[in-house]
């Protein structure tokens, strides 16, 4: 596979995400708005910062004034599970320049992460080294679908008509990538038990939960995976 | 001003925790526990990220039929265990859902 290939091949994986992604947009645009952020920083958020639910958390505590270290700190904890990805496809990207690296680090989202994942993994195995463009193709699909939604948001504002549900275009993907890379006892163990924490601990704040359930589940994978061996 | 120091503040730490191991790998050896942990970050964060979307209504756990989202991503999981194919686990996940919900 050459660069091209993988590039178009993470911008189609990405692509049933963007149905999902699109509305959450609109919407951060449209409460970004409400908490008083002008239009243009409300859309250069979107690219400075680039992140979701971290980006609605800011507006918020933007909107209702809140210390710039409590905010700065909150929008850190948010994002921390990012940090899994990041270890998860750091032995792929070791011999890459520099510049790539940065490049892939600020496209590394939870919803491109998810779309390359399963190909990046298939493309270790053949043993070819294409990774860097499959997460490019899906980090940059992602980056723009995004941009396009906020600046709908911020333009159209609540005009949108809401409660089609089209956000349940996230977990129905989410599962579409997951369901079929379980295919060992370990790795549904580890589903299982990340699964259950994450709806223990989703009272946590900053979605703090989902970070620790991450956690618990690569635990149990990891010993389930050591007494079979 | 400060809105865009804020912003840029928060844009800094977003980066600094997804470039971390990518900054990292090749400079140091990773303890052998650590390597081990990684094959499962697919599944156990993804699968984080899922179940409470499934499972929960404002913050408490609902079983019951009304909660369509529940019984239309079970239909999602099996569809996607049966073929793994991603557009036939959306497209009938949503129809699931919508006939659920009664659209």
């Amino acid at each position: 596979m050459n660069g091209q290939a993988g590039f178009m091949l993470g911008l189609r994986a990405v692509l049933p995400l963007l149905l999902g992604v699109a509305p959450f947009g609109v919407i951060y645009g449209v409460v970004a708005l409400q908490s008083g952020i002008p239009a243009l920083a409300a859309m250069a958020m979107s690219s400075i910062v680039f992140a979701g639910s971290a980006q609605f958390l800011l507006a918020q505590l933007v909107g209702v004034g809140a210390p710039m270290l409590l905010s700065a700190g909150a929008v850190g904890l948010i994002n921390l599970r990012h940090a899994l990805y990041s270890a998860s496809v750091a032995p792929m990207l070791v011999r890459l320049p520099r510049r790539w690296k940065l490049l892939l680090a600020y496209l590394l989202t939870d919803e491109a992460y998810a779309a390359a994942i399963p190909h990046l993994l298939a493309d270790r195995e053949q043993a070819s080294s294409t990774a860097h463009w499959i997460l490019l193709g899906s980090g940059f699909g992602l980056w723009t679908g995004w941009q396009l939604a906020t600046l709908a948001g911020v333009v159209l504002g609540a005009q949108l008509p809401a409660g089609l549900g089209l956000d349940f275009a996230l977990p129905l993907t989410f599962i579409a990538i997951v369901v079929p890379m379980i295919t060992r006892r370990a790795l549904l163990a580890a589903a299982f038990a990340a699964g259950t924490a994450a709806v223990l601990l989703a009272a946590l704040p900053y979605k703090l939960g989902l970070f620790i359930a991450a956690l618990v589940g690569l635990a149990v994978g990891a010993l389930g995976s050591r007494e079979a061996a | 001003m400060t809105l865009w120091g804020l912003m840029l503040v928060c844009g800094a730490i977003t980066f600094a925790i997804r470039y971390s191991f990518i900054a990292a790998a090749g400079h140091f050896e990773p303890p052998d526990w650590f390597v081990r942990l990684l094959p499962f970050v697919p599944v156990a964060a993804l699968t984080a990220l899922v179940t409470p979307e499934l499972l929960l209504i404002d913050g408490a756990v609902a079983l019951g039929i009304d909660n369509s989202r529940l019984w239309a991503g079970l239909v999602a999981i099996v569809v996607a265990a049966l073929w793994r194919n991603t557009v036939l686990t959306i497209g009938l996940g949503f129809a699931a859902f919508y006939l659920l919900r009664g659209v």
